[in-house]
């Protein structure tokens, strides 16, 4: 007997291949990385100082026009990205392997030095992220390095705070008690049968951790607090543009734009990341 | 309690009360039938390589009737009952057959009309009774929500008729003070509350069918024996039908007239079920009786069922069971058996029994005397090794009033306001070589005591002996250095693993933590060579958990436990989340290394059955306390204390004639966060006395080693 196939339905998000903005998302960054990375060497003349283009508009020879001083605007622009990446990378290492530990730790540890990181999470997160960095930067002097302690400094509680609350609900698992009834220690509980668990999560605030960064990084070198010239970077390059930003408008749009893309691509990746965690966790 | 109220209104709507003057099991009649199942297969996955989940099974349930659906897991017993409720999972598809039910085929039915058919003339409740109510919905609403659902009125009478109906289903399922319970959120119940809420709105169509998918194994045997007992009376009152998927033989023996047996997508075997359990007469269904633990095969081991259930994707060119069956025939594997009459109520698919009933018999005692023949010879040496307590065996480990509460915290500072009393006082001891048994309902703090003993919980008071050592007062340094010794099994074998480890990690982690085998090489070999002793095979190593079957992951946690060389195991019913068949092996590995290894085991489980296969000694516990401990022989044969005595009663049995008189309790334990005044248990005890609630009873000792705590006069000392 045949009889009409009896089927269940159910809404299933769509896959990669089906959302062209997450497409777009995945090539802008491929760019980037790829602008970053050969950027040194493709024979740039960021710094070429050449006064008779001052100001030249985008033509044929200078895609992007000439700035200010008459260097390439598509050259700085091209280095700018490369001292984004390596801040944006450099700052969410640094405060994301700080934060799980520390926050691991506390969790880990629990009773006083639980307590006591849960209030020092707390003051860190009623200030104003971006303020205590720039005090924070102005203190320890301009510099990528100093740029990257001073983010990491105030992005690390995130961090710590997802860590904390992951390893809270993990600890007691039984593949954990286990380990301890088998005397591991506890930093070796942490670092393998704990944060491994945690990390994709982890690694989903670490890519909105880096737009955050990059977005931070041009703030602070707008504020002249970052990278020195005659370095380039996105917001020193629209600090030095604003002045002229009714003659020349390239100097400020180009790398504003730049910024904005590269920043709306990793939050739209990040997105589509924890989407897909999110139903991973609710098919298992 | 059960018995309160409801059985006389009658949950009934008129048309049940109809059904119900038909009921009786024998009058399974053609036109008679609620349920008829023809030829129903189900295919999950792709078309290009569907599994058939469910393939050409014939089902019949008569009004009033309780049929039993059995087997092991991943036998498609759960899929059967889904493709009746046309409640398939994503992909899943009917192919073939057909489902009447009382008359009216359902799968040509619109999806619409189905849906009014669901919660009103069949209706199904799930095991899990916590995730089937809506966590932010009251009760009262929720079974409202059914009831209003499955009946055509006009609003105005509406509302006050729903409440009236609503305080009647409820009182129907036996819970207490209805009125206001209905106000109650599902998190304020326990789960044997829930699952009687559960019933409740499955009850609120009216259903003549009503599908139960492991209704119970959630449940502790005192509140499943309250469950079942309701079901029961419900179906008598309304002549409602029942499917009931389980894979509890005790379950089917007491609550099923008729059952069948299903393996891999097909039934292979329907009895009634005093024929089933008289005689079964498919090799797989003896084995399944076979490698129940009970008293009786103490000296030996139990029967096995090598192998697993086989991937269903596949076509099969002769009998499904061939390739683990122990009496199969040449013809087996490329024949498939069809339907064959043991005796009017019984009917199997065997080509044991193709040459006419007497084939079969015969096959089949040949069958039991080979099984004998091993049985016997290794009951021999039993009696002086397993059966009785050595008589001065040296206590290994001792607890004399462990305590371990957690502070209850309240407020914006997290102010203690009060202590669970997860474990309250509990002297326990532990002889070497021997199995102490722990058991109990859940959340009587059986776990919570064998994690104090390791100090996986850190004790609240009281001393734990260990080697004249106090191990609730070592420093956490010297604690390490013995945990070498004392080695615990969960019951969860998914949680119990890291699930990004390698197994050959697994099992290598305490050799490299406590630092017992520091070269890499060697610990390589010793892991091999663990594997290989539990059953697992050496090439596990660079393996991940999830590629194995819980069966096979416990014993690679056995393994684990094992690498240290302990001397003390704690069992979390190491066994509880397994099918019978993997539970024998299990067993049987458990008993092997007790006897070569000399270790141990503090064995906690709510599984009397394995009580009286595995252990020695035996305490019972409730609400954190020790109400009665011995001998195993003494406790199971002779129990005194009246919370044993019930708890004992409550176990379904397959023995027909064990004619036990049952002592059902009523209610839930309390919580330990408010221990009743007196004696923890007078609130249920059914010989409770008013001195009972003033003083909690000092132990009463029976003989050297059989002590209960309840008052002289009742223990009859
Ligand atoms: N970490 C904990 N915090 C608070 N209460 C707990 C904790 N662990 C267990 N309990 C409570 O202690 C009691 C005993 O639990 P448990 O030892 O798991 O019982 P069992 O193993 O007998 O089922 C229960 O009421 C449980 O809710
Ligand atoms: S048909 Fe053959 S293989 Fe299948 S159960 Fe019967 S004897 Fe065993
Ligand atoms: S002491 Fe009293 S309440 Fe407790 S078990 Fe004995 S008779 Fe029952
Ligand atoms: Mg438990």
């Amino acid at each position: 007997m045949r009889i009409p196939a009896v089927r269940g339905g159910a809404h299933r998000p769509q896959g990669f291949q089906h959302d062209p903005l997450l497409l777009l998302a995945v090539a802008i960054l491929a760019l980037w990385l790829l602008a970053s990375l050969s950027a040194p060497w493709m024979g740039l003349q960021p710094n070429q100082i050449d006064l008779p283009r001052i100001l030249a508009p985008p033509n044929a020879q200078l895609w992007l026009g000439a700035d200010d001083l008459g260097r390439p605007v598509l050259d700085r622009v091209l280095m700018g990205a490369g001292t984004a990446l390596a801040v944006g990378l450099g700052v969410v290492l640094v405060s994301a392997i700080g934060g799980a530990l520390i926050g691991g730790f506390a969790a880990l540890g629990g009773g006083l030095w639980d307590r006591l990181m849960v209030r020092l999470i707390d003051v860190f997160l009623a200030f104003p992220g971006i303020l205590l960095a720039i005090a924070l930067a102005g203190i320890l002097g301009p510099g990528l390095g100093n740029l990257v302690i001073a983010l990491a400094a105030v992005g690390w509680v995130g961090y710590a705070r997802l860590a904390r609350a992951q390893v809270l609900s993990l600890r007691s698992r039984e593949h954990v008690l286990a380990a301890r009834a088998l005397g591991v220690g506890s930093g070796r509980i942490l670092l393998r049968h704990l944060l491994p668990l945690a990390a994709a999560p982890l690694m989903v605030e670490a890519t909105f951790g880096m737009a955050a960064a990059v977005i931070s990084e041009a703030g602070l070198s707008f504020l002249g607090l970052g990278v020195q010239p005659p370095d380039a970077s996105w917001g020193s390059m629209i600090r030095d543009g604003v002045g002229v930003l009714l003659v020349a408008p390239h100097l400020v749009l180009a790398p504003g734009i730049a910024l904005l893309l590269v920043v709306l691509a990793v939050n739209r990746v990040g997105d589509a990341w924890r989407d897909y965690l999110d139903v991973r966790s609710r098919a298992d | 309690m059960v018995e309160q109220a409801g059985a006389e209104r009658g949950v009934a709507g008129p048309e049940a009360g109809a059904a119900g003057a038909a009921g009786a099991a024998g009058a399974a009649g053609a036109a008679g039938a609620v349920l008829e199942v023809r030829g129903l297969r189900t295919q999950l996955g792709g078309a290009a390589r569907p599994v058939t989940v469910v393939d050409g099974i014939d089902l019949r349930i008569a009004p009033g009737e309780t049929l039993a659906l059995l087997g092991e897991s991943g036998c498609g017993k759960s899929m059967t009952a889904l493709s009746l409720m046309r409640l398939l999972p994503l992909g899943g598809r009917i192919v073939a057959g057909s489902v009447c039910l009382g008359g009216h085929e359902l799968l040509s039915l619109p999806e619409r009309e189905m849906r009014m058919l669901r919660g009103g003339r069949m209706a199904m409740i799930f095991q899990e009774p916590q995730t089937s109510l809506n966590p932010v919905m009251r009760i009262g609403a929720q079974v409202a929500e059914a009831v209003r659902v499955h009946e055509d009125m006009d609003r105005t009478r509406a509302s006050a008729w729903v409440a009236d109906r609503v305080q009647e289903l409820l009182r129907a399922v036996g819970i207490p003070d209805p009125e206001r319970r209905a106000e109650d959120y599902p998190h304020q119940l326990s789960g044997g509350m829930k699952q009687r809420v559960m019933i409740a709105i499955a009850l609120a169509g009216n259903p003549r069918l009503l599908i139960a998918d492991e209704p119970t194994t959630a449940l502790d045997v005192t509140i499943q024996a309250q469950v079942l007992q309701l079901l029961k009376r419900v179906q008598r009152d309304t002549g409602m039908a029942v499917l009931l998927i389980t894979h509890d033989l005790g379950v089917v023996a007491e609550t099923a007239e008729r059952l069948a047996v299903m393996y891999a997508g097909q039934i292979v075997e329907q009895a009634s079920c005093a024929e089933f359990f008289a005689a079964p007469a498919h090799p797989y269904s003896r084995k399944l009786l076979e490698s129940l633990p009970t008293a009786a095969k103490r000296g030996g081991q139990l029967a096995m069922i090598p192998g697993r259930v086989p991937a269903l994707d596949q076509s099969f060119a002769g009998c499904r069971f061939a390739p683990r069956c122990d009496r199969v025939l040449e013809s087996c594997a490329t024949t498939e058996p069809d339907w064959q009459a043991v005796s009017q109520d019984q009917q199997v698919r065997c080509l044991l029994w193709r040459a006419g009933p007497s084939s079969g018999v015969a096959a089949a005692s040949a069958q039991a005397a080979d099984v004998a023949q091993p049985g016997e010879t290794a009951m021999a040496p039993a009696p002086a090794s397993a059966l009785a307590p050595k008589l001065g065996a040296e206590p290994l480990l001792r607890t004399e009033g462990l305590k371990v509460w957690f502070p209850i915290r309240r407020g914006l500072f997290k102010r203690v306001v009060g202590h669970v009393r997860a474990v309250d006082g509990v002297d326990l001891t532990l002889n070497a070589g021997e199995t102490l048994a722990l058991v109990g309902e859940s959340g009587c703090g059986k776990t919570t005591a064998g994690k104090g003993l390791l100090r996986l919980e850190q004790p609240t008071g009281g001393r734990v002996t260990y080697g004249g050592q106090d191990l609730a007062q070592l420093a956490p340094a010297r604690m390490r250095r013995l945990r070498k010794d004392l080695q615990i099994i969960f019951q969860d074998p998914f949680a119990s693993m890291n699930p990004r480890m390698l197994i050959g990690d697994i099992v290598g982690e305490g050799l490299q933590a406590l630092g017992i085998e520091r070269q890499a090489a060697r610990r390589r070999e010793r892991v091999a060579a663990l594997l290989e002793r539990v059953g697992i095979g050496a090439e596990a190593m660079t393996r991940y958990p999830h590629e194995f079957s819980g069966g096979q992951r416990q014993r690679i946690c056995i393994a684990r436990a094992l690498a240290v060389e302990p001397r003390v195991i704690v069992c979390d019913e190491p066994t509880s989340a397994l099918d019978v068949s993997v539970q024998a092996q299990i067993l049987n590995l458990l008993k092997s290394l007790q006897q070569d290894f000399g270790i141990s085991y503090l064995f906690i489980t709510h599984n009397i059955a394995v009580v009286s296969y595995l252990a020695q000694q035996v305490a019972v516990m409730y609400l954190g306390r020790l109400v009665e401990q011995g001998p195993v022989a003494d406790i199971l044969g002779n129990p005194r204390h009246p919370y044993t005595q019930a708890l004992l009663s409550a176990v379904p049995s397959i023995d027909p004639d064990s004619g036990r008189e049952q002592v059902r309790l009523s209610g839930d334990m309390p919580s330990p966060a408010q221990p009743p005044s007196g004696c923890y248990f007078h609130p249920r005890c059914p010989v409770a006395r008013p001195e009972c609630a003033q003083a909690y009873p000092e132990a009463v000792h029976l003989d050297a080693q059989h002590q209960v705590n309840c008052l002289p006069e009742i223990v009859g000392a």
